[in-house]
């Protein structure tokens, strides 16, 4: 075995980690988000309001006194307020959008917005850390669909991938995500952001600016986002795993989620090109899922396949997981975040869409598992565990972008499609020589073009989505992952090496990249 | 002093166990190994993909006794282990020059 390591690989480690932290002006710069709505006059809203009431039919009058108390107890209370109130896109509630220092003990019967905002900031903290067990789902299923021998590998590369990606979130990524229509470099393209700096001063109780339905402070909003950010760079390490070089996998996946996910997130959720298009991507389809899926697969065809996958004569000899209870473990627990993950992105705890996406998201799992289990049945005259577990995410994937716009039927129908996309996706990739040991690649890649289009097919009336403008922007989306992860391992490629020697494949990751195993007291040695 | 190496399924060790017991042998070597005879392997189905175990799993139990108890010890095994479906596996019978009792010294049939 080589014991050596090329230092050149572990000194450029540390320099991207050094300029990164180091780079000029890095904790400096404040957040602005807060300071472009104009000014908000509450005398004058409340004299509006005050004339709209007196010209209001019998029907309309309880609305608008709702809304004048609501002022007048913030004007009492001495809470300020930036913006007065917007209509929610569903009519359920009409949101105040601003929110300072409002403390406990609120009697009157006008608390309502106040109320609403403290829950919907509430379900979105909770939200956040449903997203963050994700990623002790995505390491479980890694760790169980490979072999043994490299199981410190992955459990080291998703500790660090959640690690690095809250923090150049923070650094660089939130305000590159979202630019609100400040675009510093090309105009709805690419807009580089600052450090979240100094949120303290408007991450308590910023807004978004009035139109847009966002129940919760700056904080709330970054937390949220950050933990969807690491996602899509843990999506590559499934796809890449047992024999990526853990040095060049781990400035790979920082400059993923550093620096690709949050320029192409902002063509969508920061306003940029795609959001212009009028492209339904609810929850991240396309933004994190395909992302992700079309960053794997470029990773993986640089890659090559693991060692042994193939004979000589090119046909699949399978490498079995090691351990399907951690395997059904992961999958579990991904369901479980995905409540954040998709509930998450009503962005509120408005009851009508929370109700309908826990739903949709729900069924369409439960239809996943239920299509992949019988479709891998017919094909391979066996029910596959590993398919009926990849045929939940399947579904999930596919209702992420459609959850909020879909019937409960359509939401049953998604996920029975996508559980059968997803198994003959895998067998198609197989076939194909790209080696993605957990279907990353066919659950995130191929399954979120499949919820794209979903959201255009199974879209309830009145929802608008066109079906060019979604293939348009599943494309944009997809291109850009895989162009960028092609530049970028190709490049790497070139520096540093992206696969560790055959010997070290044999051995294992653990042993060669870490000098450790996962389960030590398998070995013969004399107990103490 | 005859060594008696039995190769058996796995699910008959505790009926062999038993019956090597009841004809008074008092400690036997028990190992976990694979291998294949005429039984050959089985396929297994991994994501779509077939592929052969050739190695089925068996278990190889290791028992040292006198030469008055050879008989007897090796048509227990025999009979425990016996389900007449292929696969059941194989007893080899080898001689043994020395046996040593580690804690006492005791040599020969005494420390068996």
């Amino acid at each position: 075995m080589k014991k050596t390591k090329p230092w050149i690989s572990r000194l450029l480690l540390a320099a991207f980690m050094a300029v990164g932290m180091l780079a000029p002006g890095a904790y400096a710069a404040e957040n602005d988000n807060s300071t472009k709505a104009p000014p908000y006059d509450v005398q004058a809203n409340l004299a509006e309001l005050k004339a709209e009431l007196a010209k209001a039919g019998e029907g309309n009058k309880e609305g608008i006194e709702k809304k004048i108390g609501t002022l007048e107890y913030a004007v009492e209370n001495g809470i300020t307020l930036e913006s007065g109130f917007t209509d929610d896109e569903d009519g359920d509630a009409d949101i105040l959008q601003s929110y300072v220092g409002l403390s406990g003990g609120v009697t009157t019967k006008y608390e309502y917005a106040f109320d609403f905002f403290n829950v919907s900031m509430l379900w979105t903290v909770i939200a956040a850390a449903l997203v963050f067990i994700m990623h002790l789902g995505f390491s479980a299923l890694e760790v169980g669909l490979t072999r043994s021998k490299n199981t410190v590998n992955i459990l080291f590369k998703n500790a660090f991938i959640i690690s690095a990606g809250l923090i150049t979130y923070a650094l660089f990524g939130f305000n590159t995500h979202y630019p609100l229509g400040d675009w510093n470099t090309v105009e709805n393209w690419l807009s580089f952001g600052a450090p979240i700096g100094d949120l303290n001063d408007g991450g308590t109780d910023f807004s978004y600016g009035p139109g847009a339905v966002l129940c919760m402070t700056g904080f709330g909003d970054f937390i949220f986002q950050a933990m969807f950010a690491a996602t899509a760079a843990t999506i590559v390490s499934g796809a890449v795993a047992e024999r990526v070089k853990l040095s060049t996998f781990m400035i790979f996946a920082t400059l993923l989620v550093g620096i690709a996910y949050p320029i192409v997130g902002s063509w969508h959720w920061g306003g940029g090109v795609l959001d212009g298009w009028g492209f339904k991507d609810f929850a991240g389809s396309a933004v994190v899922h395909a992302f992700g899926g079309f960053a794997a697969l470029a990773c993986v065809i640089i890659l090559g396949p693991r060692k042994g996958k193939y004979d000589s004569d090119g046909n699949v000899k399978p490498i079995p997981g090691h351990n399907m209870p951690f395997a059904a473990v992961g999958v579990f627990l991904l369901w479980f975040g995905w409540y954040g993950f998709n509930g998450g992105s009503v962005l509120s705890a408005a009851p009508g869409p929370l109700g309908l996406v826990f739903t949709t998201t729900s069924l369409a799992a439960a239809a996943g598992v239920v299509s992949a289990a019988l479709v891998s049945w017919i094909v391979f005259s066996k029910p596959d565990l590993s398919m009926a577990l990849n045929g939940a995410l399947a579904g999930l994937v596919g209702i992420t972008a459609n959850a909020d716009i879909v019937t409960a039927k359509g939401a049953v129908v998604i996920g029975l499609i996508a559980g059968v996309i997803v198994v003959f996706s895998v067998i198609a990739l197989d076939k194909a020589k790209i080696d993605d040991p957990v279907g990353a690649i066919s659950v995130h890649g191929t399954c979120g073009i499949w919820g794209i289009l979903a959201a255009y097919f199974f879209q309830v009336e009145g929802s608008g989505v066109e079906l060019g403008v979604q293939i348009k922007g599943i494309l944009l989306v997809a291109a850009a992952a895989f162009i960028f992860s092609l530049v970028v391992f190709g490049a790497l490629k070139v520096i540093m090496g992206v696969r560790v020697s055959e010997e070290e494949e044999i051995e294992g990751l653990d042993l060669a990249e870490h000098g450790q195993e996962a389960y030590p007291d398998f070995t013969v040695k004399s107990e103490n | 002093m005859k060594k008696i190496e039995a190769i058996i399924k796995p699910f008959k060790l505790d009926e062999v166990k038993d019956a090597l017991s009841e004809v008074g042998l008092a400690g036997m070597t028990v190992t976990e190994v694979k291998g294949f005879g005429r039984q050959k392997g089985h396929t297994e189905v991994y994501r779509g993909s077939e592929y052969t175990v050739d190695f089925l799993p068996k278990i190889k139990l290791e028992v040292v006794v006198a030469d008055g108890q050879v008989e007897e010890a090796s048509k227990a095994i025999c009979e425990a282990a016996k389900t007449g479906k292929i696969g059941d596996g194989k007893v080899f019978i080898l001689p043994v020059e020395e046996a040593i009792r580690i804690r006492t010294d005791e040599k020969g049939e005494e420390a068996v």
